[in-house]
């Protein structure tokens, strides 16, 4: 087994995971009928993405795993997604700040991935392309409207922004095998992503009128399975039924 | 208007009806087919939205990653079938503003079924197959029904219904021939979820106060009884066909008439549940009031918004 191309696509395919997880939770509960329909069909296409991702690690795995047992048998410290995605909904403005800021990062992800040399990566990044632009463009219009629409709506997502800021530089960290599949031409290197994804979040934070964090302050962790203490109860709620009934069909 | 110009007008609408032709929105129509229309399309559209929420319970915890896959889509498209509904009711000249006031306020209904509580995963399996298959015998004859923007939602609405009604037999099949916690979890879910699912076709005739007038505007074609036997002479075979049991010692083949009879439905319970006493009722209408009440400023935002674009747009054109 690739042990290196496994934990890589782990490494892709837990942020979708996760922050799907959290757009799974809102369903029934949103500020629209619309939004709700969107939030639900975001967290559909990256659940579709994370069982693409994890039937080929299933298969590089080469053992009985399955891609329910990659997504839902694993300790907490085992999940290698990014801070960001973790971070509970709180309100509309969190939600949509915690999309948008990924969303970003995902497309220009996604654009270099489908150059792999791993031809099964390329064609899961082509694929998930075309539905992370619509996210993208979902989320980056509800920054405009809660940031030029009302007093109230431009301070809650300007706190939104604030907040999350500090997860963002995380998405540029390599990890070691992040490393070696870039030197194999498999993996992206995420560092040479940092200045384009600041230049397109700050153009359109600068035409939602608001302010640009001036945090250097970054936290991290989330690539080593070091979370914060918000993910273990996104766990259980995830992992429950396996734990509960293990090798069972469903 | 006169009244003789009134009843001509009635009679020609009448007439129509009778002849199988389509009401459209610009159509006239008598002002209690519009209410009607309006009170059961908007209750419709109200179960669809309230529906999401027992089904909405278990997307965090689907066993399988098929499986919630299926289930985020089959409530996605329940959100898309409220939104259908809600078009459709406002062709009447009625808001959607004023129709969730009516749902918050507790003034409008929805359907009784979705007052019980998602206990188990298996009710995911119970809701689809039951629920949706009770709803789909309701619905498959409302996509004649004579008013137009109402019989065309339907043709949608049906078609997904009973792709996620088999998606719900599916779930059965799978835990009833699965391990033997398994199959008492379905049967469990099939336990809880049969008396409800049958008291979704509305009151017995005697009992029904719109039945004969929705009959002759074709809004139902069969009336609740008849309707309730041809989902329980449907369903008993799917039960026995994966080994589970339908809770009803009075559940007897009738040889002579060639259907189900089957026991007394404890309608002290349903009239409960109706009146808002059911086991989620307010839980159900406290989700959505919350929804609606705690998203106001992002509508709020996106009204503000709005306008400022298309003032924009406008001193560009100066």
């Amino acid at each position: 087994m690739n042990n290196n191309l496994y934990k890589y696509i782990l490494g892709i395919a837990d942020n979708s995971l996760i922050l799907g997880q959290r757009l799974g939770e809102l369903t029934g509960h949103e500020p629209s009928l619309e939004t709700d329909i969107a939030c639900t069909n975001i967290s559909l296409d990256l659940f579709g993405q994370v069982r693409s991702y994890f039937q080929y690690a299933a298969k590089i795995a080469g053992d009985q795993r399955t891609e329910d047992d990659i997504a839902m048998l694993r300790k907490e410290r085992e999940y290698v997604n990014v801070l960001l995605v973790e971070q509970p909904n709180r309100n509309f403005a969190y939600t949509m700040a915690r999309q948008f800021l990924f969303d970003v990062y995902h497309l220009l992800f996604l654009q270099e991935l489908q150059k792999s040399k791993d031809l099964t990566l390329a064609a899961i990044a082509n694929k998930s392309i075309k539905e992370v632009s619509y996210h993208l463009r979902f989320s980056t219009d509800w920054i405009k409207r809660l940031g030029d629409g009302t007093e109230e709506s431009k301070a809650k997502m300007q706190d939104a922004i604030d907040s999350l800021w500090t997860y963002t530089d995380e998405l540029f960290h390599q990890t070691e095998a992040d490393k070696v599949m870039v030197q194999e031409g498999i993996g992206v290197d995420v560092t040479v992503l940092k200045k384009a994804y600041y230049e397109k979040v700050n153009a359109v934070l600068e035409e939602a009128t608001l302010e640009i964090p001036e945090s250097k302050w970054f936290q991290k962790g989330g690539k080593q399975g070091i979370h914060t203490e918000h993910l273990g109860y996104l766990l259980a709620e995830l992992q429950y039924m396996q734990r509960a009934y293990p090798n069972m069909e469903w | 208007m006169s009244e003789e110009q009134i009843k001509n007008l009635e009679a020609q609408f009448e007439a129509r009806i009778a002849r199988d032709e389509k009401i459209e929105p610009k159509d006239w129509m008598p002002e209690k087919y519009r209410k009607t229309h309006i009170r059961q399309m908007s209750q419709h559209a109200h179960s669809e939205i309230v529906g999401m929420l027992p089904e909405g319970n278990w997307i965090t915890r689907a066993p399988s990653l098929r499986r919630k896959v299926a289930l985020l889509a089959k409530v996605q498209d329940e959100a898309g079938h409220g939104l259908y509904l809600y078009s459709a009711c406002e062709t009447l000249g009625v808001s959607r503003e004023e129709l969730y006031e009516q749902l918050h306020s507790g003034k409008a209904k929805y359907s009784s079924i979705f007052n019980y509580p998602t206990v188990t995963w298996a009710d995911m399996g119970a809701i689809g197959w039951l629920v949706d298959g009770a709803a789909i015998i309701n619905q498959v004859p409302l996509c004649n029904t004579s008013y137009g923007p109402y019989a065309r939602a339907m043709v949608r609405v049906c078609k997904e219904e009973s792709f996620h009604q088999r998606q719900g037999y599916e779930i059965m099949i799978k835990l009833a021939n699965g391990t033997a916690e398994q199959k008492e979890m379905a049967q469990d879910a099939l336990n809880r979820w049969w008396w409800p699912s049958l008291m979704m076709l509305g009151p017995t005739d005697a009992e029904s106060i719109h039945t004969e007038q929705s009959m002759k505007w074709k809004l139902k074609r069969k009336s609740n009884d008849d309707l309730r036997q041809q989902f329980i002479d449907q369903t008993v075979p799917q039960a026995e066909l994966i080994g589970l049991t339908i809770p009803d010692p009075d559940l007897k083949w009738n040889e002579e008439k060639g259907v189900y009879d089957f026991g007394e439905i404890n309608w002290d319970e349903f009239w409960q549940v109706v009146k808002g006493h059911g086991p989620m009722n307010k839980e159900r209408m406290k989700a959505r009031v919350d929804a609606w009440e705690e998203g106001q400023w992002v509508r709020d935002a996106a009204m503000a918004y709005a306008e400022k674009k298309q003032e924009r747009k406008e001193k560009r054109v100066v």
